[in-house]
Parts: C-alpha cells; structure tokens; sequence
C-alpha cells in the first residue's frame, strides 16, 4: 500500500471510529485468556493453553486494543509478547476491513505514565500508523518520559536541534540544547554523542561517571589463581569475608592485600592491570560500598569481558564464566534491592590463559541506576576523580634520562 | 547406476517435511547442503535487469529469506539494542509486504557488529515458521502470523548467550526443532516439540562459543542430525536426543558440514568425510583432505562434487569420493554467506560487498559468468525457489529471477 493510500484510509478511519466502538463487549473469558498468556512458565509449560488463549483474544475487535495494552503492565516478558502480538494481528485486521482504531483513547493510555513503558511505546506506534503528523507533534513531551523509547525520539530531536544551532555559530544555544538533552539521556548512545559534542566541539566539561551513575572508587586484591580456568568456581577469602586490611596467600603462594584504586576513566573502567600488571591466569575482587538515601528497586549493570561474579550485600547475584566474547556499557542488568543506608559490592574479574591482543583486558565497569537506567548516586559519592593532565613533551624527554 | 542427484533427491525426500513443492525451509535448503533439485531456469546473466523485485526490511540481519509456496519470509530485527525482533511475510510474486510481528526480546541482544540479532535462518514444516534469534527467543508462527508458541531460551537457561552473538540456525527433522545453544557457558543442544515449544530432549554441548548449525542426514532407515562443535560430530536421534555416532577428531565452530544421504562432509582438518554406522555402528572415515578447506562459508553438495570456498576466496571443487581437487577458481571475496545451487549447473555465492557471483559448474572448470552488484553489504546466504534467487541484506531483500512481478 503506498503512503497516500494509507494515510487517506487511516484518516478515513479516525473520522468514522466512534465512542460507540469502544462500548462493545470484550471477548468472553477475557481476564481467563489473558490469566492462561501470564500463566505459561518456564520450559514451554502452558504453551499450549496460552495459544488457545491467543486465537480468541486475537479475534476480538478493536476495543480489545486498550484492555490487552493495560494487561502488560502487570504480566512478564513472555505474556507481554503474546498481548503485544494479538494486539498486532487485531490491528492488521481492523484496517483491512477498514475499521476504525481508537486514536483519542490511545492518546489516553500513552498519557497514563502508569502503564508499561513498552505498552505505551505501542501505543504511539499505532497512533502514528493513525496520523503521523499528530504522533510527530507529541514527541517533544517525551522528554522526560518514564519510557525510554519515548525519551529517546524527543532526545533526538534536541541533538538535531543543538548540532543546527552549533552549525550556526550560536554556542551559548548549543551548549544549552546539549546539557538539556544530556540530562534527558538514558540510552548509552545517545549519551556518548551528547557528551561528545559538549566536550570537542563546544569546550565544555561532562561528568560522565556522575551522569551514569558509575562506582568509581574501589578496594582491589588480586592475584588469585585461575590456572585452568579454575578459579572461577573456587572460594578464595575475599568471598568469606572482607576485612580489608587483611593478607592472604595468593597464586603461587605470594601474599596479596586489598589497595585502594580510584577510576578516572570516563565510562568508570576498574583496571586489574593498572595495579597488579597484565597478568594471565589470576583472578581479582574488587570490593565498595554504596550508601543509598532510601531501600528501593535498582538495578547494578555490568560491562566484563572476563568471567565474572557479583555479590550485592553478601548475596551472589549473577556470574558467568565467558572470556573475551566483547563488553558493552550495559551489558548485564542485575536487578537488587538496595538497602536505605550502606550497601556492599564485591565484583570477582578472572582472567584466562589467552595471550591474543584482544584478551589484555581485564576490568569491568559497573553502575547502579533505576530500571530505565537514571542514575542513582550514593548520598556519599566521592567527586569523580580527575585524569591527569598528559605530561609535556620535554618533561617526558627528561624522565627518560633517569 | 542411477544418477546421484536423483538418489540425493531421494534423501532429500526421505529427511524432509513435504510441501508439494520445492520449497526452501531453512538454512542451506532442502537437505542443508546448498544444493535444491529443480531450478533448471535459475538466472543466469545476473545483473541489474535481472531483479525481480525488492523490498524493504525495517531491521538489520542476515539469516536467509525462507520460501513456502508464494511466501516469503524473513527475520530483522531494530532499536538501538535490537531488541525489536520483527519477523516480515512477503509475496513471491511482487514483494507486497502482506503482515509482519514484532516482539521484544527476552535475552541478550549484544553482539559483534558483523552480526545481528536476526542471524539464525528460521526453519518452516510448511505449515509454521519457528525463529530463532541471537537473544535466544525461539518463536513459532503459523503461516499467516499468528503466534504459536514462545520460549525465551535465556529466561530458562540464563547464562545461554555468547557477546559476539549466536548465529546457528535450527532445523526441523520429523516432528522435532533441533537447535543448537551452544557457547562459552550453558552449553546445550535441543529438540523442540513443534506444537508446544516444550522440550522434547535437552543435552549438555561443549562449553565453546559455536555458529554452526545443525545438519539432518540418513543413517540406515533412521534419520539423524549432525551436531558440530570444536569437540567434532555427536549424531543424535531428533526425536530423543540419543546418541547414535560419535566422530572426535575437532571440527570448525563457522562454517557447518554438509550431508548428502548417509555421507557427512565435515570441515574438520581441511574437509573431512564420513559415513556414519547405522544404529550405533562406528564412524567409517572416507577421506580427507586438508587443501578442501573452508573458511566461513560451509561447503555445497552438487552430484557427485564438493564445492568448499576457503578464506582467501577461492572455490574449490573436489571428488565426493576421494576429496580430490577438480579445479579451483578465484572469486571475489570476502564471504560471510555461503553458496547455493540448483539444477541448472551454476552455482550463486554473494560476498560482502554485495556482489553477487554466478559461476558455471558445467565446463572443465569454474567459470564466473556474471555478476550483480546490490550496492549493500550481504553476510547472509542466498535462497532458491521457483527459479528465482531471495538474498537479504540489512535494509533490502531482493528476488532476482523467477520471472517478472
């Protein structure tokens, strides 16, 4: 279908749909159908009963459109799925027979914050498959929006905005675009391209470890063995205790001890190499605490290459035993639940037997934020600490001479 | 002596769902070799004119376009982390998008940015798709979109993921998806009931990152499905999961093997063949060849030939009988896909520049007859049905051949 067919038939649409659409009945068992989608478990259980939920769900009308969105915000990500793919197949047949799809209570849902971000990102889809025009001129309302994907196209938006006002020579505009658009950010992207025409184009300074929420001061003790890759299951003392002025006897037999070490890195990098050098075979913890203003949800999200564990206020939380496959800022989401005052950590970081370039890494990088990935800084966060400024040429000429 | 595409035909018949036509349901076709009977009147002057039609994908991939009857289908997936995963229908006459579905991911969406979260080729029985992504969400459609079935892999087994991304692709044998989850971590293999998604079958795999994909040949009345890693080739029943032969000499974990009725062509030290003892017996090796040796892309089966492309871009062809080299030829590389081929004598391979590379198999050796150049990068392996080729980039699927829209 070409677009001007589709627009004329949407629009079409728009004006014929009425309230009175709305009013007509949900399918039958609706809350049982939606009960058998939320009920299927792990392995595949319930599959079978969820399908047979799907075919009458996905044959209601269009006023099931609304209900099935407001069941998201209560079920898992597999039910979400199912809602979400007969909310499509009500949608895809409801145009066909040109029947109209509600536009104003759609508008309605996507208002209602409560929701789920994912079901509300569904609902401006469809409203802009309606009228694009009209969806397009919601988008700068997002700003500040519960739902990262909503965030994000009005964030868009502002870095388009503050690159046309940069190209113009205007930089006190640019600048205030930017920070906006910054404090709005969420998707890591997003950010780095903010922080980066702030910083090199436009001279201005960015907190990023501030801005993610990174933890960026540590206590690190390290080498414990990994020979064979064994170290990764093995109960080394950090893991029974944490006294930090304590010594153990490390791989090989030589005596180890907790050091303090501060990241200066801009995505906060806690490197085992900088102090323990790059060593192959051995493992490392790194332990902090993290003093929160209230117990809440919050989420700890990891960037490692090496194999990996996490303990959150004594309990394991989540390890994987994956070598050098890549990291990304965000690349594991560990939900917790923070305690109101102080917190404890312990990351353990195992570095393996390859000596390929690309396996030197062995750090990770962690933060804690909220669930769309807003920050939450400890009430006792230290200052991010600074890099140091590059030594001069002929200053670095001369420490070659000692 | 009958002619061996006429009996590799029959194997074919014998291993695989019938559609009452010459379909092409999952990565590498029909028997997962490359090689599709028919297709005598595929194109062979590629070139601009020869584009059917083209459409355009909302996501990134590279896992094959399917075709059932005048369907085709394709998996993309978008969003800054692909964790849209969009799986698209289309008609094979003109290209007419006809629905698409989307869901969200459940597992992982990182990945090499080579690769995307729709890399594994979807399977079909003809009668439903079953999709697998790199975030381990297997998800099973009937053919006019309607969701079957859902497993979020990653949700049940939480460390089954690799960062790079996975890549195999699953098959369907009997009444049974085979799948191979297989990485640094919670390695496994499994065998999917195709009406509910439960596990029919789930075994333990070696602890290493591995792409290839699951191969199904003939093993005396049975049939068997091949399952590479960097340890070799376990066979298993489909059905069970049950061993049935073992082959542990090492095998590549990209470029998959190829089987052609009870004979398997491993990339293992060069390329390897083996006949597998029926019911249990022992491994016979046939030959090996270290120069037949693959790089990404896995070997093609035509009659009695096997063609391997290596990693410098040159095409090989080799004895099915004794991994004798024939001829080599050069083509312009780098591959990423693998090549395909019907009964027409040519073979079709596209590099990641996007040139697509006809090559006639009829002479003495290999020659390059033509070229088309889509102007985006293809990873992905191209597909045949009804003498047309389907190939797939990030933003485009194309149909070239198969007569005009």
């Amino acid at each position: 279908m070409n677009a001007r067919l589709f627009t004329c038939l949407t629009l079409t649409l728009l004006t014929s749909w009425s309230a009175s659409s709305l009013r007509a009945a949900l399918p039958g068992d609706f809350e049982k159908h939606v009960a058998a989608l939320r009920a299927v478990g792990p392995e595949g259980a319930g599959n079978a009963e969820a399908a047979a939920a799907f075919q009458s769900l996905s044959a209601a009308e269009a006023d099931a459109i609304l209900p099935l969105l407001r069941a998201m915000e209560t079920s898992g990500p597999i039910a979400r799925n199912w809602l979400r793919s007969a909310v499509e197949v009500i949608v895809e047949r409801s145009q066909k027979a040109g029947k109209a799809l509600p536009f104003a209570d759609l508008k309605a849902f996507l208002d209602d914050t409560r929701q789920s971000p994912e079901a509300r990102r569904l609902a401006y889809d469809l409203m802009a498959k309606i009228d694009a025009q009209a969806a397009q001129k919601l988008i700068p309302g997002f700003l500040n929006d519960p739902s990262t994907e909503l965030r994000r196209d009005a964030v868009a938006q502002l870095i388009a905005t503050g690159k046309a006002e940069a190209e113009k020579d205007d930089k006190t505009a640019a600048i205030a675009t930017y920070r906006q658009a910054l404090d709005a950010a969420r998707d890591v992207d997003q950010i780095q391209e903010i922080a980066k025409q702030l910083s090199e184009k436009l001279g201005q300074e960015v907190d990023l470890p501030r801005h993610f929420g990174f933890l960026t001061h540590w206590h690190v003790i390290a080498p414990f063995d990994n020979t064979g890759r064994e170290g990764f299951e093995t109960v080394f003392p950090p893991e029974k205790e944490i006294k930090l002025d304590a010594t153990y006897p490390g791989k090989e037999g030589k005596e180890v001890t907790w050091q303090p070490l501060a990241s200066t890195d801009e995505y906060g990098k806690i490197d085992f190499n900088q102090p323990f050098g790059p060593l192959k075979e051995v493992t490392g913890y790194a332990y902090t605490e993290y003093t929160a203003a209230e117990a809440r949800p919050a989420e700890l999200r990891l960037a490692c290459k090496n194999a990996w564990k996490i303990w959150f206020n004594g309990e394991l939380i989540f390890g994987r035993d994956e070598y050098h496959r890549g990291q990304r800022i965000d690349q594991y989401k560990l939900p917790v639940q923070l305690k109101a005052g102080k917190n404890t950590l312990l990351v353990k970081a195992c570095q393996n037997e390859q000596t390929q370039d690309w396996t030197v890494e062995w750090e990770f990088k962690l933060r804690v934020c909220d669930a769309t990935g807003t920050a939450l800084l400890a009430t006792d966060r230290p200052a991010t600490p600074k890099k140091e400024a590059p030594k001069r040429r002929g200053g670095g000429a001369e420490e070659s001479k000692k | 002596m009958r002619s061996l595409p006429h009996l590799l035909t029959l194997a074919a018949l014998l291993a695989l769902p019938m559609t009452g036509r010459a379909d092409w349901l999952q990565f590498r076709g029909p028997n997962g070799n490359g090689y599709v009977e028919g297709n005598a009147k595929l194109p062979t002057q590629l070139g601009p004119n020869a584009v059917t039609w083209k459409a355009s994908l909302p996501g990134r991939g590279l896992g094959s376009p399917i075709i059932v009857g005048d369907r085709v289908f394709v998996s993309a997936s978008s969003g800054p982390d692909q964790n849209q995963l969009q799986v698209l229908c289309f008609s094979a006459t003109d290209g007419r998008e006809l629905w698409r579905r989307s869901f969200w991911a459940t597992g992982r969406t990182m990945c090499h940015s080579k690769t995307s979260v729709a890399a594994p080729t979807p399977a079909s029985d003809g009668k439903r798709l079953y999709t697998l992504w790199s975030s381990n969400d297997l998800i099973c459609l009937d053919l006019d979109g309607n969701l079957v079935w859902m497993r979020g892999l990653t949700l049940d087994y939480p460390n089954a993921s690799n960062s790079l991304g996975m890549a195999s692709s699953p098959i369907v044998v009997g009444d049974t998806l085979v799948a191979q989850i297989e990485n640094d971590s919670e390695s496994f293999a499994a065998g999917f009931d195709l009406d509910t998604g439960a596990n029919k079958w789930k075994i333990d795999r070696p602890k290493a990152a591995n792409w290839t994909s699951p191969v199904a040949l003939k093993s005396g009345d049975q049939l068997v499905v091949a399952l590479q890693s960097s340890k070799g080739v376990l066979g298993v029943l489909p059905s069970t999961g049950s061993d049935v032969f073992n082959y542990a000499n090492g095998a590549a974990t990209i470029p998959s093997g190829a089987a052609a009725g009870d004979t398997l062509y491993i990339p293992s030290n060069g390329l390897t063949a083996i006949k597998p003892g029926a019911d249990g017996g022992e491994v016979k090796p046939l030959w090996n060849e270290s120069a037949q040796n693959p790089g990404t892309a896995s070997p093609l089966i035509i009659g009695d030939k096997v063609y391997v492309i290596n990693n410098a871009g040159v095409l090989n062809a080799a004895s099915r009988t004794t991994g004798e080299r024939l001829w080599r030829v050069r083509l312009k590389g780098p591959f990423s896909g693998s090549p395909v081929a019907g009964d027409n004598g040519h073979l079709y391979i596209f590099n990641e520049q996007g040139i697509g590379q006809c090559v006639d198999l009829s002479g003495a050796e290999g020659k390059v007859v033509s070229e088309i150049e889509l102007g985006e990068a293809i990873i992905g392996t191209a597909s045949l049905s009804d003498d047309a080729i389907y190939i797939r980039s990030d933003a485009t699927l194309w149909k070239i051949g198969g007569g005009q829209p």
